[in-house]
């Protein structure tokens, strides 16, 4: 690394400065390079940059800077658009019929109730989490009879929001499953897929991602002829990360039905399913209905785990609550895994922050509380089903070119419109309507006053551009 | 069921905690202590919490603009703004040229992990890396599992009962080219001025990349700004370096797990590639850091009235701890107990070693129901009122009962080994390497 200076300019290199140094500077302490001279316009360093010095160079000098992700690339452009009309559909939150975030209000006084709990103290929680958290949140998820819960051989880990969950799922699986081919085994994300999936997965040293049929675009539905066609051909104990429900991005779920197809492949062919559940109760308003999937396999009586997320249920974006629930044939194993992933929890972020699982754990144990949840998740749920509706009935009613039934067949708060990348840049450049080049919109960017706009300006781009 | 489990061959892994947490809360007897807590404990025995915090959570709680909204992922901007100003001096002159900033972890945990993993990708240099032994098990883990050789040195004197940090000029030494250096609670070093300029010189002239770990800013002298002086001096020498900033312990909230990665780097540009850098690692691991620490922690340290009440909150925390050690060394002093027990309070913070040998610890732990762990470096805070002089008469006998223990003395005059403070470690891994693949995919196929 002869190339690159680690140090600072040697004492002979700071003579020859303070020579070339005239009087506007001769304040200019020269053995203060870099050091502490206190605060000086521009910096030490652009001074001596401007009289042509060499400054050291970074030992990271060889780092790129990486790129932003789109969607919040999105964001600022939609931000700094003056036009009154403007409308964004590429944000991945909730937004209300006001275009603003909502609070749950039983998340509101659930979080008063907590501040003002003298007797909680702020003592790490355990590595695996709150266990009031993770008992309930899996309750939630397998349902109050689950078989599996019944014969004790579930057990579940708390992470960073479903992000964290799959992460240590990920970890988990890398270093422990399928004998001794671990990371070489393929991992299955469908195509397309959340972004992060493919990284969760790559970051954790999986190094055979592979997509899986799964958005069929002349339909603009499932292609579950092409999915089930890789689950045959998938080499046996892949892991197949599934969506629970509501799937990111193009709202379509398989149905009941087809469920039980993708589920008798995998048992055949002995494919490791890994769930996403990211959406419960958001995409229908009813918990055990977007819960069907999961169970379904449960029955079955696969083994599995379930990345579970509740920013979006509980409108808990800023908390990170998640939780990685494991289904294992028998409680020893449970056990075993359990004891693993407590190792991976204690390098990764040795112990879970509190305030979250304390917010969801409360709702869920308090029987007033949870059906005051329940509400909050329909309200927003029964919104983008409006918004749906409302928006396949205009376009419907302006005769767009196509079928538009998808929007809603689809589910959640994401749709695939079917626009291709030219529309979807009229769209931005010519309408002000931001949404991603895939042509994802969220249904929570529409509201009853952007309605009209957003249908016509749909109608012009899929009329005006082939 | 017809088929075996996927997870037949994961191995138990053995519990992780504190053994000696375990026997204590099984000890029925009365007078039982322990002495090894990680927290910092009051003088009624439960965690200590800055009184800022609660009525800051209350504050936020009502605060109708508190907004539930994900965070950036690399942490709240301000948050990281007055925690690295707190760490480097807001007058630093990195601040000036702005090339000192960081990204939002979770805990200190989450910010060595961060940096490990960018220093596995991006450092040029060796992968050795320095690191105490007591961290050892802990942090040295985690870069081991990034790859990276564990050496482990020490800077406690056996002999003289002191921690030395002149033996960590010894380490940098004898340390290989562009390898790592990891500083733990760098705040504790006392060294006179020439020895500093030797210790960076050596740094410098051998290209060693710094990690500081900063668990408890403030715990030393109840002063934050003046615990951080050392981390000024090495900012102002140009150097480039990393640093685990956690804020749990000086607050008392260690639930939020709220911390932060500092970079300090050549310049801006460098600054803004690493952190872009940091941000990937951090998306794929928790997405966006946890909000309601870094609010907390934010709204104090930026509303002059709640900075002000919480140093006093940690001074006075402090000054407990340091009152502490002073009862014990003169209840011992009045017992009559042998030796020298003048390290008690030469040393700082909540941590500090006892200087007993491992068969007095055993006897106070099996005889005496005070439990230490087997370095004999105990929590003073969980020293009280209520136990002190049980603790003592309890030290007292064992001193007498085991014999001397070991006097502080000059070190034996024997030639220096040629790495005589760091060695090779292997830690056990989270998987370890002996773990035996089975052909339960045969099994499974039946």
């Amino acid at each position: 690394m002869a190339d690159r200076d680690f140090l600072l300019p040697q004492r002979s290199t700071v003579r020859t400065m303070r020579e070339r140094l005239v009087s506007p500077v001769r304040d200019f302490r020269i053995d203060a390079l870099g050091a502490g001279a206190g605060p000086r316009p521009g910096g030490v360093r652009a001074l001596a940059a401007a009289l042509g010095l060499t400054m050291p160079v970074s030992v990271f000098a060889d780092v790129p800077q990486a790129q932003p992700v789109l969607v919040f690339k999105l964001t600022a452009d939609f931000r700094k658009d003056p036009d009154p009309r403007k409308v964004n559909l590429g944000v991945g939150a909730y937004r209300t019929d006001e275009s603003q975030p909502w609070v749950l209000p039983v998340v509101r006084k659930v979080q008063q109730q907590i501040a003002a709990n003298e007797s909680i103290n702020h003592e790490y929680l355990p590595i695996l989490g709150l266990p009031e958290f993770r008992s309930n949140a899996s309750r939630i998820a397998l349902g109050d009879d689950s078989p599996a819960i019944k014969e004790n051989r579930i057990g579940s880990v708390q992470g960073l929001g479903g992000t964290g969950a799959l992460r240590i799922g990920a970890e988990f699986l890398r270093r422990w499953y399928n004998g001794t081919k671990n990371a070489a085994t393929p991992v299955y994300v469908s195509s397309p897929t959340w972004e992060n999936h493919n990284g969760v997965f790559s970051a954790a040293g999986f190094t055979d991602i592979r997509s899986y049929h799964y958005w069929d675009a002349s339909k603009r539905g499932l292609d579950l002829q092409g999915m089930l066609q890789d689950m045959e051909n998938a080499p046996e104990f892949s892991i197949f990360v599934l969506h629970a429900c509501a799937h990111n991005p193009t709202g379509t779920d398989p149905t009941p039905e087809q469920w039980e197809k993708i589920a008798s492949v995998m048992k055949r062919r002995f494919l490791f399913p890994f769930f996403d559940s990211a959406y419960q109760g958001f995409a229908s308003g009813d918990l055990d209905k977007d819960a069907w999937a999961v169970r379904y396999f449960v029955n079955e009586g696969f083994e599995l785990f379930c990345a579970q997320s509740f920013s979006k249920n509980f409108g808990l974006y800023n908390e990170r609550v998640g939780n990685l629930i494991v289904v294992g044939k028998d409680g020893d194993n449970v056990l075993r895994v359990l004891s693993q992933m407590e190792k991976i929890v204690r390098v990764v972020w040795s112990n879970p922050p509190a305030q979250g699982a304390r917010i969801v754990a409360t709702t869920l144990s308090s029987p007033e509380l949870f059906s005051e949840w329940r509400d909050n998740v329909k309200t927003m749920a029964d919104r983008i089903l409006l918004m749906r509706a409302e928006l396949r009935s205009r376009l419907e009613a302006l005769g767009t070119p196509g079928t538009w039934s998808h929007i809603t067949d689809q589910i959640g708060m994401f749709s695939f419109t079917g626009l291709s990348a030219k529309q979807v840049e009229y769209l931005i450049n010519e309408k002000h309507i931001y949404l991603l080049p895939s042509g994802r919109i969220n249904m929570c960017g529409l509201t009853t006053k952007n309605l009209d706009y957003v249908a016509t300006s749909i109608h012009e781009a899929v009329t005006k551009i082939q | 069921m017809p088929t075996l489990s996927v997870f037949l061959d994961v191995p138990l892994a053995p519990k992780i905690g504190s053994k000696l947490l375990d026997e204590f809360k099984q000890d029925q007897n009365p007078n039982k202590v322990y002495l090894a807590y990680g927290v910092c404990m009051t003088g009624d025995g439960v965690p200590w919490l800055s009184p800022v915090v609660p009525k800051t959570l209350m504050k936020l709680a009502n605060d109708p603009s508190f907004s539930y909204e994900c965070q950036p992922e690399q942490g709240l901007d301000a948050f990281v703004r007055v925690t690295t100003e707190l760490l480097v001096g807001r007058h630093s002159p990195a601040i000036v040229d702005n090339r000192v900033g960081g990204v939002q972890t979770i805990g200190g945990n989450g910010a060595i992990q961060l940096g490990a993993k960018f220093l596995k990708d991006w450092y040029p240099g060796s992968r050795s890396v320095y690191i105490q032994s007591a961290q050892k098990d802990q942090h040295g883990l985690i870069f081991q599992e990034q790859g990276f050789i564990i050496r482990e040195y020490t800077i406690w004197d056996p002999y003289r009962l002191v921690s030395d940090v002149g033996k960590l000029i010894e380490v940098a030494e004898q340390a290989y080219d562009k390898s790592i250096l990891v500083i733990y609670n760098p705040e504790s070093f006392v060294l006179p001025r020439k020895k500093w300029m030797k210790l960076s010189k050596t740094i410098k002239k051998k290209q060693i990349f710094l990690f500081f770990d900063v668990p408890h800013q403030g715990f030393l002298s109840g002063d934050p700004d003046r615990d951080s002086k050392i981390l000024h001096y090495f900012v102002s020498h140009g150097f480039e370096f990393f640093c685990s900033q956690s804020l749990s312990n000086s607050f008392g909230l260690y639930d939020e797990r709220t911390s932060n990665l500092v970079v300090v780097a050549m310049n801006n540009k460098a600054l803004l590639c690493i952190r872009s850098q940091l941000t990937i690692y951090a998306r794929y691991l928790w997405g966006s850091p946890p909000a309601l620490g870094s609010r907390v922690i934010t709204t104090v340290l930026s509303n002059p009235a709640l900075r002000v009440e919480w140093k006093k909150s940690l001074r006075g925390m402090v000054e407990n701890i340091m009152l502490t050690r002073e009862k014990v060394k003169e209840k011992l002093r009045l017992l009559g107990t042998p030796g020298s027990w003048e390290h008690i309070t030469q040393q700082d913070g909540i941590h500090s070693f006892l200087g007993i040998s491992v068969d007095q610890v055993n006897y106070l732990v099996k005889k005496k129901h005070v439990y230490i762990p087997k370095s004999g470096q105990i929590n003073f805070t969980c020293i009280n009122s209520h136990n002190i002089d049980y603790i003592a008469q309890s030290i007292n006998e064992a001193i007498l009962a085991i014999g001397p223990g070991p006097e502080p003395r000059e070190p034996p005059p024997k030639p220096p080994p040629s790495r005589p403070d760091s060695k090779d470690s292997k830690l056990l891994g989270i998987k370890a390497p002996g773990a035996k693949p089975s052909p339960f995919a045969a099994l499974f196929r039946k």
